[in-house]
């Protein structure tokens, strides 16, 4: 399933006094089968843009009290805005919201703090028997939990039984996602997945992630702050900044407008910071800005540019 | 003067569980930057809601300024020994900045005026004074942990305990909480524990100390710390980027010194090709 997006604007608490503006005519197109990753500030319209993905944001369009735009006289309408996640259309009210959100993960912010039920079990199958179009036996609910448990690098047996606020916080969350994924969509997207966790953590749950995206859906959208993660993991990115989306490139191109990156108050991958302090000295290392990638075309440059004996 | 003074600690969290923190002996001096390490787990926070008195030891003692922790003067302890959490969410009390900031200072029983002064130390002291009357709910999540400091600060703490308080933020958050920190401990003289994931926010610190299984496993100067790689990663810690980049580029025969420092290691590099 492909992402489509035009013109996709939005303002919060429209026509009151706390109104600011989220999105502005926001165009980006995410394929099949990407490593998707979105970074920008907080408050740069990053979260609200996932949030329209699964119809958790609504286009005016779709609700039903929406009204057809009358152009004033002398000025043209505004482009109409699109949002089509594979055949699903979002700006039609028509739309089968609930089949789309089968379809199309999300995993919140902190997703241990929503875990609610007695076990794990049943936390992990409360979406499953929710988006399922009918009921389910006892034996295929527990099948698919244990598969998505085992995907998530949990076991079934061991756990089915325990409280989920019995678990450890990395474990928390794996629950979290499990009961995500257990429904198979097809695509998910996460927001800032590896925050708050210790450094193995994080490390943990992009490997799952990857894992995921090989076995289990076929696109992965993360929102991250940490730029190194976007350049270890992403095919492309996105950049937010105050509602619109700046740039969409892969990690490769995009790290390379340091100072861009920088005027707009971001930070960049620590490979793409020693890229610019060596480019003062007049040595260019042309690197796809992960950390392994960097060492090999250093250690090349170094083979082909070997320090003459003498050299001061 | 030992702000700080674990001896012989131990805890639990349930009866004839596994030890939270084990026999630990460890001391923060007054005015020093003491950063701590170790994964999830490894008795981190457990330390910090001992050190004001959260958490009661099951043995040994925990003093403050050569004042052993007891059930007497406990609120006493707590005026000197403030702690910020990692939630901003969850340390908030009040709906505008003022209000949420005097909550502490309040509840101490101070004159109506020294409140007054204390919001607008405290406030200044963090850089929200422009915030005053706003509404902490409609701050970033930088700006409510300055306010959660700040809430702190009103009681003037002679030890400030930061107990993950950056790991929800993003990164320009975390570097105003780490500037207001740093500040505090170099200006005011305020001894700083320093609870983070976080490897570059170690760097700042005077002494970083790694725990593990409820025991202090590591102690020194922050370099010396990150250049016992092996170690860190048998304590299921990460080295941070740099130096993994610099292990890389030395195990492909490059003669490179290992540093923390992005133009120190350009430089090194550098001096490597011609």
């Amino acid at each position: 399933m492909r992402i489509v997006a035009e013109h996709l604007s939005y303002t919060y608490n429209e026509k009151s006094p706390f109104e600011t503006a989220a999105l502005h005519d926001v165009t980006l197109t995410i394929e099949e089968g990407e490593f998707f990753g979105i970074i920008g500030h907080t408050g740069s319209g990053k979260s609200t843009f996932v949030q329209h993905l699964n119809g958790l944001i609504r286009l005016p369009a779709s609700l039903k009290h929406a009204k057809k735009h009358k152009a004033k006289k002398g000025q043209p309408l505004p482009p109409a805005p699109v949002l089509k996640v594979g055949e699903f259309d979002l700006s039609d009210k028509k739309t089968d919201f609930r089949a789309l959100r089968r379809h199309v993960g999300m995993v919140f912010q902190y997703p241990e703090y929503q875990l609610f039920a007695e076990t794990v079990r049943d936390d992990v199958a409360f979406g499953l028997k929710n988006f399922s179009e009918k009921k389910l036996t006892e034996e295929e609910i527990d099948s698919a939990v244990c598969a998505a448990l085992e995907v998530v690098g949990l076991d079934f047996d061991e756990l089915k039984e325990q409280s989920p606020f019995e678990l450890s916080g990395g474990q928390k969350r794996r629950v979290a996602i499990a009961g995500v994924i257990v429904s198979r969509p097809e695509i998910l997207i996460l927001d800032e997945p590896a925050a708050g966790l210790d450094p193995l953590g994080k490390k943990e749950i992009l490997e799952l992630l990857h894992r995921l995206h090989r076995e289990w859906c076929k696109t992965v959208v993360i929102v991250s702050h940490d730029m190194d993660e976007i350049s270890e993991n992403c095919t492309r990115a996105a950049v937010f900044s105050e509602g619109s989306v700046k740039y969409v490139l892969p990690p490769k191109e995009l790290f390379r407008r340091t100072e861009e990156l920088t005027a707009l108050g971001l930070d960049v991958p620590l490979t793409a910071k020693l890229c610019a302090a060596l480019r003062a000295r007049g040595i260019d290392v042309d690197c796809d800005f992960t950390t392994e990638d960097f060492a090999d075309k250093v250690l090349a440059y170094a083979a082909s540019h070997p320090k003459k004996e003498g050299d001061a | 003067m030992k702000a700080i003074e674990f001896e012989n600690v131990s805890f639990c969290y349930e009866e004839s569980g596994a030890f939270s923190i084990r026999n630990l002996n460890f001391s923060v001096e007054q005015g020093e930057f003491v950063a701590v390490l170790g994964h999830n787990g490894s008795g981190k926070s457990t330390l910090a809601r001992l050190s004001n008195g959260l958490l009661e030891p099951d043995e040994g003692t925990v003093s403050v300024f050569s004042r052993r922790i007891t059930s007497k003067n406990l609120y006493e302890v707590r005026k000197d020994v403030g702690v910020v959490f990692q939630n901003p969410d969850n340390q908030t009390v009040a709906t505008i900045v003022e209000d949420d900031v005097a909550f502490g200072a309040e509840n101490i029983g101070l004159a109506r005026e020294e409140i007054g002064r204390r919001i607008d130390f405290a406030l200044r002291a963090v850089g929200m004074e422009a915030y005053r009357t706003a509404t902490v709910a409609r701050l970033s999540g930088g700006q409510k942990q300055r306010v959660a400091i700040a809430g702190v600060l009103a009681l003037s703490p002679r030890v400030l305990i930061l107990d993950e308080s950056t790991a929800m933020l993003d990164p320009r958050g975390r570097r105003e909480i780490v500037d207001v920190v740093t500040r505090l401990n170099k200006e005011k003289g305020i001894t700083v524990l320093l609870i983070t994931h976080f490897m570059e926010e170690a760097l700042l610190a005077d002494r970083a100390i790694v725990m593990n299984r409820g025991d202090i496993v590591m102690q020194g100067t922050p370099r010396e710390i990150f250049a016992r790689k092996e170690d860190l990663l048998t304590y299921n810690l990460s080295l941070p980027r740099i130096s993994v980049i610099c292990e890389k580029l030395r195990a492909g025969g490059m003669k490179i010194q290992d540093t923390l420092d992005v133009e120190t290691l350009a430089k090194e590099i550098a001096a490597c090709v011609s």
